[in-house]
């Protein structure tokens, strides 16, 4: 059992506050990404579990054990790092039998952890050869393949794709989902990408300045989202968001349109769609087409709304030219409202 | 071992090491060198600057210095930018060009010696291509220009090496895409060195000269193997005070001297090469 | 036809260039080389030889002069005190300036700056000067005239140098590859020496050979500092207007030769150690 309680975590980097007051709570065996744009505090928190980095307060505890005192080797961790960090004057065997000849494990022990998870990594060829022989992709699985040979309870993950070209990171993506399943650690993965985050994790936690915004599944994130941050990150592209003026009895203006919304007092509220939840209809919001982009099975329209920039994606069996004119509606049930005061979500 | 508390447990020994034989002398020395029975004095400056051959040896160095410096600054800019588009044997060049890097100061003088003797390469030489039929005594008192040349030609050969690898590293920095730029916008090769190479290579260019000006102030073994006391410089007088006369405390205002002349000179040079901000690579 | 005038125009002129370039080249490794090898001749041939008139351009492979030099009293005591002290230079400066090195690359802490500004001041004063007030003080603490006085005067030469070298090498070196063997299983020191020297062995012995090199050069500090136990370079310099000609040529040689194999050694490094200096 090693679940992971993070307990009112904070980090200041002189007067320079990196993290406040992070809670957080990561089941046994799940598969949790940590997302947001850099310098948003992911990487710092990851550090903080791992031990590279000390917080300046608040406590981790893995498994029922507070191990914020502890040094990294004490905490039952394993960690992929961006750059790899394969050691260049081993050979991958010895790479991947690092942590356990730390451990003084006995030597036919050592090969067989070994030769298990470079089977497991499909690198089982490689393993007489230095880092230097090795492609990125190789010196990836490398790492990931030592991190597995420690058994650890919690393994960690720093952008451990983001340096391998977007073909070979597909294929990784895939992969690394299924070996770490397979394996049944707790995994904390950090990422900017959201394809990854949406694609790899049991539950995502959207970090902004420091604040954990949301931390749910990645359908909820995505579907959602808790926070106009939120709804303003995830998607390619995000979305749209247009002033809504309230009308009395759950009723709301938006560019001239009435549409039904939540029954509150606030004077005003952000009115959010994703672009492929608007559809042309008889009736609707006035766009104007200004550019055309085609995607293959649709295509992406960016228009001007009273002023505002909005983007749909229609279907590309439309024909819409710049300058056009297009009536639009948002389908039943995916509109989402914020409160602007509080950048939060109204239901 | 606490992170805080780490770093300073590192340089701890240096830092002790340094105060003790770097600072601390310093200190000793112009104490020495402020000082006579009496107390406080400018005795031993005087005594030293009113020596005959203190302005002899003094003119001596500085005019060496001004000889040598400009002329190892040329040679290390043009072996600099040779190397760097030297595409076959660069390795194999550089290494040849840095060997007298490795030797000392009296070995230099030494292999020069070897030339300019008596009975060196140079009267061999001239003797071979029917100059001379009798072999001259080029380093006496008769040829004080000999002397200077010789002293002057042992000094460029032994320390441009120090500055071509200063020079090396700093072109080595400098973005291949800025001369890409220039040829673009139709700049000559010339051109190019003199409007980018020079003007990047500012902060190296001020290493360079700061490190060859205070070793030519150093001057000391080359023109003791060489001129023996035909060429009195700074240094070999404050050995002589040292050494001969034991004359301690003048040796320290020796020193002294010889150190206000290099900080001097430093900040002349980090003054006029200054790099204004933000316009470092 | 006047464009492939104007081509062969330019043609011609890349070739001199291309000549000019080459020969300029061949002209400044004969201007390093050529004075070396004259001091190799005179090296390898007999006290006679190298006193006659003309000389030989070609060395005559006699050792007499080499073994006049092994012969001369005091000689070999000399270059034994010198080879002493450049080694106890060399572990001295690795020893206390590696720290440092490592501290100045892996840590941010107060007071950095003015170690560093104390570490570049070092090298714009005339160190070999330090040996004066040195001397005093010497005589008093019963180190004067020993290799392990003048050893310290030539680390305080050394250091300088071994510190930013060694920063420059632990700087190169990814602190992911430390961090990665703490989460497997290593302490700081353990990850130190399973990882990190390793990989800088190399390194430091470039730098250890550099400040073998300083103190084996150095001739002021050695000459003020030394009276029995003569280094060399002072040796030499002390008997540079009474030993015969053959003599002081067998003597620079074999001051020479030290540096040949040092710049041959440390040439991946040479730039290491001054690339900082750009910085």
């Amino acid at each position: 059992m090693a679940e992971i309680q993070i307990k009112n975590v904070a980090k200041s980097f002189g007067a320079y506050q990196a993290l406040n007051d992070i809670n957080l709570t990561i089941a046994d065996q799940e598969f949790m990404v940590l997302l947001g744009a850099s310098g948003c505090g992911k990487s710092t928190l990851l550090r903080i579990i791992a031990g590279l980095e000390t917080a300046t307060s608040g406590e981790v505890w893995i498994g029922g054990r507070r191990i914020d005192h502890l040094s990294p080797k004490d905490r039952g961790i394993a960690m992929v790092f961006q750059n790899y960090a394969v050691f260049p004057h081993l050979t991958v065997f010895e790479n991947i039998g690092f942590g356990l000849r730390m451990q003084k494990l006995p030597n036919d022990e050592v090969t067989r952890r070994v030769e298990r998870v470079a089977g497991l990594m499909h690198i089982e060829m490689l393993l007489k050869r230095y880092s230097g022989e090795l492609s990125g992709g190789q010196r990836q699985r490398v790492a990931v393949a030592r991190a597995l040979a420690m058994e650890p309870d919690v393994i960690l993950m720093d952008e451990p794709l983001s340096n391998l070209d977007a073909l070979l990171r597909m294929e990784m993506r895939a992969e690394l989902k299924g070996v770490l399943a397979e394996s049944k650690t707790t995994a904390i993965y950090v990422t900017h990408d959201q394809v990854e985050a949406m694609s790899m994790a049991d539950r995502i936690s959207v970090m902004h300045e420091g604040n954990i915004v949301q931390a749910a599944s990645p359908i909820e994130v995505y579907r959602n989202p808790a926070a106009e941050f939120v709804a303003s990150f995830i998607g390619n592209p995000p979305m749209n968001f247009l002033p809504a003026n309230p009308q009395g009895g759950g009723k709301w203006s938006v560019a001239g349109q009435t549409w039904d919304g939540p029954a509150t007092e606030k004077p005003l509220l952000q009115f959010a769609i994703r672009p492929e939840d608007m559809m042309q209809t008889e009736e609707g919001l006035t766009a104007i087409a200004k550019v055309v982009e085609p995607l293959g099975a649709h295509i992406l329209v960016t228009c001007d709304v009273a002023g505002s920039q909005f983007r749909v994606i229609l279907d590309s069996e439309m024909s819409v030219r710049p300058g056009q004119k297009l009536t639009l509606s948002p389908q039943p049930g995916r509109a989402r409202w914020f409160d602007p005061e509080t950048t939060l979500a109204v239901a | 071992m606490n992170p805080r508390i780490l770093p300073y447990v590192l340089i701890l020994p240096v830092t002790v090491f340094l105060c003790m034989f770097f600072l601390y002398p310093f200190v000793l020395v112009a104490q020495q060198a402020f000082s006579t029975e009496t107390g406080f004095s400018l005795d031993n400056f005087r005594e030293v600057v009113d020596y005959w051959r203190f302005p002899i040896s003094l003119q001596n160095t500085l005019l060496l210095a001004a000889a040598v410096v400009p002329f190892q600054v040329g040679l290390a800019l043009l072996m600099a930018t040779m190397v760097n588009r030297m595409k076959r044997g660069r390795d194999m060049i550089l290494y040849i060009w840095t060997i007298p890097l490795g030797i000392s100061d009296l070995a230099a003088g030494i292999i020069w010696l070897a030339i300019f003797d008596q009975s060196g390469f140079l009267n061999s030489m001239m003797n071979g291509l029917g100059v001379i039929d009798q072999p001259v005594n080029l380093l006496s008192y008769q040829n004080p220009g000999m002397v200077f040349l010789a002293i002057a030609l042992a000094e460029i050969w032994r320390a441009t090496a120090i500055m071509l690898v200063i020079l090396v590293a700093g072109i080595g920095l400098i973005p291949k895409e800025y001369y890409e730029a220039a040829e673009v916008f139709g700049a000559s090769p010339w051109k190019r060195f003199s409007r980018i190479t020079l003007p990047l290579l500012r902060p190296s260019l001020q290493t360079a000269l700061v490190l060859r000006v205070i070793l030519a102030f150093e001057i000391f073994a080359v023109v003791a193997a060489l001129g023996g006391t035909l060429f009195p410089v700074l240094m070999g007088e404050t050995y002589a005070y040292q050494f001969d006369l034991r004359n301690g405390g003048a040796a320290a205002a020796m020193a002294l001297i010889i150190l206000a002349i290099s900080i001097g000179f430093t900040l002349i040079i980090l003054r006029a090469l200054r790099v204004p901000k933000g316009a470092s690579i | 036809m006047t464009d492939t005038v104007a081509i062969d125009a330019s043609a011609d002129t890349r070739k001199w260039g291309k000549v000019l370039y080459v020969s300029t080249v061949v002209f400044l490794c004969a201007w390093v080389l050529v004075p070396i090898y004259f001091l190799l001749i005179n090296t390898l041939s007999s006290p006679e030889t190298v006193t006659s008139f003309p000389k030989p351009f070609w060395p005559e492979f006699d050792l007499a002069s080499l073994t006049f030099f092994a012969g001369f009293d005091g000689m070999l005591s000399a270059l034994k005190n010198s080879i002493i002290v450049a080694a106890m230079t060399m572990v001295m400066s690795i020893v206390i300036g590696a720290p440092a090195g490592y501290a100045l690359s892996r840590f941010e802490f107060r007071g950095k700056g003015t170690f560093r500004l104390l570490i570049l001041l070092t090298r714009a004063f005339p160190l070999p000067l330090l040996a004066l007030p040195l001397a005093v003080l010497f005589i008093r603490t019963g180190l004067d005239d020993t290799a392990f006085g003048l050893a310290l005067v030539h680390t305080t030469l050394a250091i300088p140098f071994s510190v930013l070298i060694t920063f420059s090498l632990f700087s190169g070196i990814p602190i992911e590859l430390e961090e990665a063997a703490w989460t497997l299983g290593c302490n700081r020191l353990t990850a130190f020496q399973k990882v990190v020297l390793p990989l800088i062995l190399p390194g430091i012995t470039a730098s250890a050979i550099f400040a073998f090199v300083i103190s084996w050069n150095e001739v002021f500090a050695a000459a003020v500092l030394t009276i029995e136990n003569r280094t060399l370079t002072a040796f030499l310099l002390q008997n540079l207007n009474t030993s015969p000609l053959h003599l002081k040529f067998a003597g620079g040689f074999i001051l020479v030769v030290p540096a040949l194999i040092f710049i041959f050694a440390v040439r991946k490094y040479l730039f290491a150690m001054w690339g900082i200096a750009n910085r």
